[in-house]
C-alpha cells in the first residue's frame, strides 16, 4: 500500500508486534506500523477500538504489555515519557489553569538552561504561529474552546518535538470551529514538517487531513492507506462500511470476474474467489451511474425511484432492481445528471453499476463486522 | 480470537524514571507513617485482647535445704506444693501480661531471717521468675538464702484466645454497658437525625430570613469538645439547676443528659450531609410533582424523601458512630449509667486491666465498623444521584409555611446557642448559685489542677502541629494515591489504609497506642508521653475525613496534566507545586481548619497519651470536671471555644483572599 517515495525512506516510527491488555481483556493484538518523517497519519476507528490506547502506548504513558516501539532509530519500548521526543495534545487541552496561556506555552522551555529572554521570544513567536499573538497574559478559562486548543497546541510544539500526537483534539469543539481549525492544524503540520499521529473517530476529518489512514476495530489494524486508497479501495468489509455509504448486497461468485445477485450476473474486476463463494457485493451510492434514455448498455440494469433526497450538492435516491431481488440500492446523483437523465421520483431508468467499482467480500466477513 | 495466553513474551518491562522512584519513594514513606500509625498499633491490640496469661506452677521446682544448709530433702514441683494446701495457695485464676506472683506462702515456716537455703529452677527455658527485677530462666539450679528467696516471683505464661471475652461477656456489669451504648446511640440518633431533617429542609426548602445566621448557629457545636455540653446540661439540670424541676425529678446525670448532650454535638455533622442530599435533589422532579398538582404531602413522600433517603441514611449512621464512640460526654453527666467508651476508660485507668480495656475496644469496634461500613455504602448511591444532572431548586414563598419554619429553627437554634450560652455564663458566674457577680476568677487556670495554661498552650501547639503536619502528610499521600500511576498494589493498600481511621474509635486508637508505643522494645518507644505521640495520633484519628477532601479536589483536575507535563519533560514536583497545589488551595485550607479544630476539641484520641508535660485544654476541661472544678472546666471549654472560632474566621479570610485572587482563571469553572 505505500507508495514508491515513502517506500525508499526509512520509518520514522516504528512499531513492531505490539500487545495490551487490561487484565483479560486484549486492548490491542499484534500491531505493526510504520510512520515515515513528516508523515500525518491518522487512527481512524470506531469508539473503544484501541486508538487511544495505540497513541499512550507509542507516548510511553501507558506502556504495551508487549512488542517494541522505536522512534528515529532508537528503541524507546520501555522508557518513560519524560525520556522521549514527543508533544502531545489531548480533546480537554489539560491547559493548566492557573498559569497564564504565556506560562502554559513557556512549561516546556523552563529548566532546560534557556535565557529568559529565548524563552519569551519563543513564546511570542509560537502565539504568532497559531494566530493568538495578543492574548498571552490571559488565563485558559478567558479563550473560547478553539482558542484553547491552539494554546495547547503551541505548547505542545514549543519545544520542537520530534513527533506530535494529538488525541481527538478537534472533537470538544462545535461543528464550525472543528472544520475550521482542521485546516489550521494540518498547515501548521505542513509548514514545521513535525511527524504527527491523530486519533479521531470522524472519518471526515481523516479523509480531509491525513496523508495516511490506519483504520482500526477491535484492536487490529483493519488496512493501512491513503484517503483515497482507503475510501476507493477499501480491503475489508468493515472498511468499506466504515468509511463512507456503502450499499451491501448478498451474492455469490460464478466466475473470475462475475457474480450473480438473484437473477442477474454482474462484473466485478477484482473479484478473485471460487466459483460458489458466497460473498457480500458492495458498491458506493456515487458509482451507480444513471444512464441516459437512448445509450445502449447490455450491463444497464432497469430500476425504479422509490425515494428521493436533496442533499445539496446531489440527489440520494433510493432504488429498486427487480433483477437484483428484493433489494433496494442507495444512489447518489449529481444534480446534472439528475437535470441530464431527468430522474424523478416514481420514474424508471436504467442504472449501470461499473465493473471496476463494484467490489466483493467473502460473506463472514461481513457476518463477523 | 486470541486470548491473553498469545500475546508473545517477553513482556515489556517499564524503565522507571527520577519522579517513579521519587513518588514511589514518598508513597512508602507515608504508608509507613500508616502502618506505623495504624496497622501495627491495631495489631498489638488486637493480639492483646486475645491474650491471656495464667501461672504454670508445674514449670518450677524448688529444693528446701535444713537448719545447716544441707539439701537433704527431696525436689519439689511448685504445682505439688500448691496442691497440698486446701485451698491452693495460688488460685488457677488469670492474671495480666505484668502478673507476678510469690512463692513464700507456700512455706508455713517460711522466715526470711532463717539460716533455711532454697534452690530454686524453672524445668524448661519458657520458665521465667524474677529475683528481685533480676530476669531469670531455665534448669540452671539458683542456690538463694532466705532473704533473698523472698524476692523470688514467678512470671505467667500467655495462651491466645477467647478467654478474655468469655469473662467478658460472663460480667453483667460489662456487658450492661453494650446494650446501654447500643440504646442511648439509637435514642440519639433518631432524634438527631429528625431535628437536622427539619432544619435542613427549612434552609434548603423554604424562603425564611435569616438563613445564613441560622446555617451559623447550626456549625457551632462543632467548634467545642462533646463533653462541653454535659457541663451546660449540669447547670441547667444538675442538683443545683436552673432549669432542674424541668426534669420532674429524673436526674441528668444519666441517659437523659446524654442523649440531650449528644444530640447537641452530632447536630451539625447531620445537618451537613442532610444538606447536601437535599440540595443534589432534581428541581425538574418537584416542577414535575407540582404540574401534577400533587399535594405539599404527596411531593414530600414521593419526591422530597427518596431523593435524600442516602443523605438520611448515611447521617443516622454517621450521628451513630459519633455517640456510641464518643467518650467525654458521658464521663461528664453519664452518673453510674455505663457505656463502652467509658468502660475502656475505666478498665485501664481505673483498674490497670489493659487486657480487659483491649476486649472491650474490640466490642466496641464492632457496630463501628458496621456503621462506618453501611456509611461507605450510602455515598457511594449518594454520588450515584449526584451524576444525574439536577437543577437546582428554587423555593418559592409560603408565608404560613416559611413562618412556621422559622420557628422552628429559631427554637432548635436556640438550644445550641442556649447550652453555648450556658457555658459562657458559668465561667464568668463567681460560685453559682450563691455569689452570682462576674468575674473572670474562673479563667485562672493556673490555680487549678488539671495543667493550667500551660494546657491550652499544648493545645495551641498541638493543633498547629496537627494542621501543618497533617495536612501535608494527607494531600502528598492522596496525590500518590490520585496522580501516580503504576504501582496499583501498593496504591490500592494505600487507599484503605486512609479509609480505616474513620471506622477506628478515638478510645481504641489511643489505647492501640499505649500497647505499641509504651512497649520498651520497640525503637518508636521514645515518642510516648511526647507532643509527637499526640500530633500522630491526632493526624492518623482524622486521616480519614481529610483524604477524602483532598481525592476529591484532585479528581475535580484534569487527569492528563501529568500526561502533558512528562511530555515536556518537567519533574512532577514542578507540576504539583505550580498547578496541582495552587488549584487544590481551597481544598487544603479547609483540610487544615479541620484538623485544627479537631485537635483543639479531641479527648478520646489523646486521652491515653498526654503525659504531665503535654497536657491538654480539652483534656484540662475533663479532668477539672472531675475534680469538681465545674465553673473552671466551662472557662476551658470557652477558650477553646474562642480559639476555633478566631481559627474559623482567619479561615473565611484566607479562603476569600484566595477566591478573590485567583478569580481571574477560576472563572471558566
Ligand atoms: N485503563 C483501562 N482499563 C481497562 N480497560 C481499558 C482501559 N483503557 C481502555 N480500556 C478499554 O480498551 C478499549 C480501547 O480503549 P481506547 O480508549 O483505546 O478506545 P478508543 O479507540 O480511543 O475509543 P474512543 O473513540 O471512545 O476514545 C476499550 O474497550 C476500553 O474499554
Ligand atoms: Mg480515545
Amino acid at each position: 500500500m505505500l507508495d514508491i517515495t515513502t517506500q525508499t525512506q526509512k520509518p520514522y516510527l516504528e512499531i513492531r508486534d505490539l500487545w495490551k491488555k487490561f487484565g483479560d481483556f486484549i486492548a490491542l493484538r499484534d500491531i505493526s506500523l510504520e510512520v515515515m518523517e513528516g508523515e500525518f497519519l491518522c487512527f481512524l476507528g470506531p469508539s473503544g477500538c484501541g486508538k487511544t490506547t495505540l497513541l499512550r502506548a507509542i507516548a510511553g504513558l501507558d506502556l504495551q504489555t508487549s512488542g517494541t516501539v522505536s522512534q528515529a532509530g532508537r528503541d524507546v519500548s520501555n522508557l518513560p515519557p519524560a525520556m522521549r521526543d514527543f508533544g502531545i495534545v489531548f480533546q480537554s487541552y489539560a491547559l493548566f489553569p492557573n498559569l497564564t496561556i504565556e506560562r502554559n506555552i513557556a512549561y516546556g522551555l523552563e529548566n532546560q538552561g534557556r535565557p529568559k529572554a529565548e524563552i519569551s521570544a519563543r513564546v511570542t513567536e509560537l502565539l504568532a504561529l497559531v494566530g493568538l499573538p495578543e492574548q498571552g497574559k490571559k488565563y485558559p478559562a478567558q479563550l473560547s474552546g478553539g482558542q484553547q486548543q491552539r494554546i495547547a497546541l503551541a505548547r505542545a510544539i514549543a519545544t520542537n518535538p520530534g513527533l506530535l500526537l494529538l488525541d481527538e483534539p478537534l472533537s470538544a469543539l462545535d461543528a464550525k470551529v472543528r472544520v475550521h481549525l482542521r485546516h489550521e492544524v494540518k498547515e501548521l503540520q505542513r509548514k514545521l514538517g513535525v511527524t504527527t499521529v491523530m486519533v479521531t473517530h470522524d472519518q471526515e476529518e481523516a479523509l480531509s487531513m491525513a496523508d495516511r489512514i490506519v483504520v482500526m476495530n477491535h484492536g487490529t489494524i483493519e488496512q493501512v492507506g491513503t484517503p483515497l486508497e482507503i475510501y476507493r479501495e477499501p480491503e475489508t468489509l468493515f472498511v468499506a462500511d466504515f468509511i463512507g455509504a456503502m450499499n451491501q448486497i448478498p451474492a455469490v461468485v460464478e466466475e473470475a470476474g462475475k457474480i450473480r445477485v438473484g437473477t442477474c450476473v454482474l462484473q466485478s474486476e477484482h473479484n478473485v474467489f471460487d466459483h460458489g463463494t458466497a460473498v457480500i457485493a458492495a458498491i458506493r451510492p456515487e458509482d451507480i451511474t444513471p444512464m441516459a434514455d437512448g445509450v445502449d448498455d447490455a450491463d444497464a440494469l432497469p430500476a425504479n425511484v422509490e425515494t428521493m433526497e436533496f442533499l445539496g450538492s446531489f440527489y440520494r435516491a433510493s432504488l429498486s432492481c427487480p433483477d437484483l431481488g428484493n433489494i433496494s440500492l442507495m444512489a447518489d446523483f449529481s444534480i446534472n445528471a439528475v437535470r441530464r437523465v431527468d430522474i424523478s421520483l416514481g420514474k424508471s431508468l436504467r442504472v449501470k453499476i461499473p465493473a471496476d467499482r463494484l467490489k466483493a467480500f467473502p460473506a463472514q466477513q461481513g457476518a463477523q463486522a | 480470537m486470541s486470548t491473553i495466553d498469545d500475546i508473545p513474551r517477553p513482556f515489556v518491562k517499564p524503565r522507571l524514571g527520577k519522579d517513579d522512584w521519587i513518588q514511589r519513594g514518598f508513597m512508602a514513606v507515608i504508608a509507613l507513617y500508616l502502618i506505623v500509625a495504624l496497622a501495627l498499633p491495631l495489631y498489638a491490640m488486637l493480639s492483646k485482647a486475645f491474650s491471656t496469661y495464667t501461672f504454670d506452677l508445674s514449670q518450677y521446682e524448688v529444693q528446701v535445704s535444713d537448719e545447716d544448709g544441707h539439701f537433704t530433702k527431696p525436689v519439689e514441683n511448685i504445682a505439688n506444693l500448691n496442691a497440698r494446701f486446701d485451698p491452693p495457695v495460688i488460685g488457677a485464676g488469670s492474671t495480666n501480661s505484668n502478673g507476678r506472683q510469690k512463692l513464700t506462702g507456700l512455706f508455713p515456716d517460711f522466715s526470711f531471717r532463717s539460716p533455711v537455703m532454697y534452690r530454686f529452677r524453672g524445668t524448661s527455658p519458657e520458665a521465667v521468675y524474677l529475683v528481685g527485677s533480676e530476669r531469670h530462666t531455665g534448669p540452671e539450679w539458683l542456690e538463694l538464702d532466705s532473704n533473698t528467696f523472698r524476692r523470688v516471683v514467678i512470671r505467667p505464661v500467655k495462651h491466645v484466645g477467647l478467654a478474655n471475652f468469655t469473662t467478658y461477656f460472663s460480667t453483667p456489669a460489662l456487658t450492661q454497658s453494650v446494650r446501654n451504648s447500643l440504646w442511648i446511640a439509637t435514642i440519639s440518633t433518631i432524634i438527631t437525625v429528625t431535628l437536622a431533617f427539619w432544619f435542613a429542609y427549612a434552609l434548603a426548602r423554604s424562603c425564611m430570613r435569616f438563613k445564613g445566621v441560622f446555617r451559623m448557629v447550626a456549625m457551632l457545636p462543632i467548634l467545642v469538645p462533646s463533653l462541653l455540653p454535659g457541663i451546660a446540661l449540669v447547670y441547667l439540670f444538675g442538683n443545683q439547676g436552673m432549669l432542674k424541676s424541668f426534669l420532674m425529678g429524673e436526674t441528668i446525670y444519666g441517659p437523659i443528659g446524654i442523649v440531650l448532650g449528644s444530640v447537641f454535638f452530632t447536630f451539625p455533622h447531620a445537618m451537613i450531609i442532610i444538606s447536601t442530599a437535599l440540595a443534589i435533589s432534581d428541581a425538574r422532579l418537584y416542577e414535575a410533582a407540582v404540574s401534577l398538582k400533587a399535594s405539599r404531602w404527596k411531593t414530600f413522600w414521593t419526591v422530597t424523601i427518596p431523593g435524600a433517603r442516602y443523605g438520611l441514611f448515611s447521617a443516622a449512621f454517621v450521628v451513630f458512630n459519633l455517640v456510641i464512640t464518643d467518650f467525654g460526654l458521658p464521663k461528664v453527666i453519664g452518673g453510674k449509667f455505663n457505656v463502652l467508651a467509658v468502660d475502656i476508660y475505666k478498665q485501664v485507668i481505673g483498674q490497670q486491666n489493659f487486657e480487659m480495656g483491649a476486649v472491650v475496644s474490640v466490642v466496641l469496634l464492632v457496630p463501628a465498623m458496621l456503621a462506618f461500613a453501611i456509611d461507605r455504602q450510602m455515598q457511594k448511591k449518594q454520588v450515584a444521584l449526584l451524576s444525574a444532572r439536577s437543577v437546582v431548586f428554587e423555593p418559592k414563598p409560603n408565608r404560613k409555611m416559611d413562618r412556621i419554619f422559622f420557628a422552628y429553627t429559631v427554637l432548635v437554634s436556640i438550644f445550641i446557642a442556649g447550652i453555648i450560652g450556658v457555658c459562657q455564663f458559668a465561667a464568668l458566674i463567681k460560685f453559682w448559685p450563691y455569689d452570682l457577680s462576674l468575674s473572670l476568677h474562673n479563667y485562672n487556670f493556673d490555680l487549678m489542677d488539671g495543667g493550667g495554661w500551660g494546657s491550652y498552650k499544648n493545645s495551641i501547639v498541638l493543633a498547629v502541629l496537627t494542621a501543618v503536619i497533617g495536612t501535608v502528610v494527607v494531600f502528598l499521600g492522596a496525590y500518590m494515591v490520585e496522580k501516580t500511576k503504576g504501582f496499583e498494589k501498593g496504591r490500592a493498600l494505600f487507599q484503605m489504609l486512609a479509609m480505616l481511621p474513620m471506622a477506628i474509635p478515638g478510645m481504641v486508637l489511643g489505647l492501640a497506642y499505649i500497647f505499641f508505643f509504651n512497649n520498651p522494645a520497640n525503637p518508636l518507644n521514645f515518642i510516648y508521653g511526647t507532643m509527637i505521640i499526640l500530633v500522630v495520633s491526632t493526624v492518623t484519628h482524622f486521616y480519614t475525613v481529610s483524604h477524602l477532601t483532598a481525592v476529591t479536589a484532585l479528581k475535580q483536575m484534569d487527569t492528563e496534566f501529568e500526561s502533558v507535563s512528562a511530555s515536556l519533560k518537567q519533574p512532577f514536583h514542578k507540576l504539583f507545586r505550580q498547578v496541582t497545589v495552587p488549584v487544590s488551595m481551597p481544598a487544603i485550607l479547609n483540610i487544615s481548619i479541620y484538623l485544627f479544630v479537631n485537635a483543639m476539641t479531641t479527648v478520646s484520641a489523646v486521652v491515653f497519651l498526654y503525659s504531665t508535660d503535654t497536657a491538654l485544654a480539652s483534656i484540662a476541661v475533663l479532668n477539672m470536671d472531675d475534680a469538681g472544678d465545674i465553673a473552671p472546666a466551662a472557662a476551658m471549654g470557652m477558650m477553646i471555644f474562642y480559639t476555633n472560632a478566631g481559627a474559623r474566621i482567619l479561615h473565611a479570610l484566607a479562603s476569600r483572599g484566595i477566591l478573590k485572587r485567583s478569580e481571574a482563571w477560576r472563572k471558566g469553572d
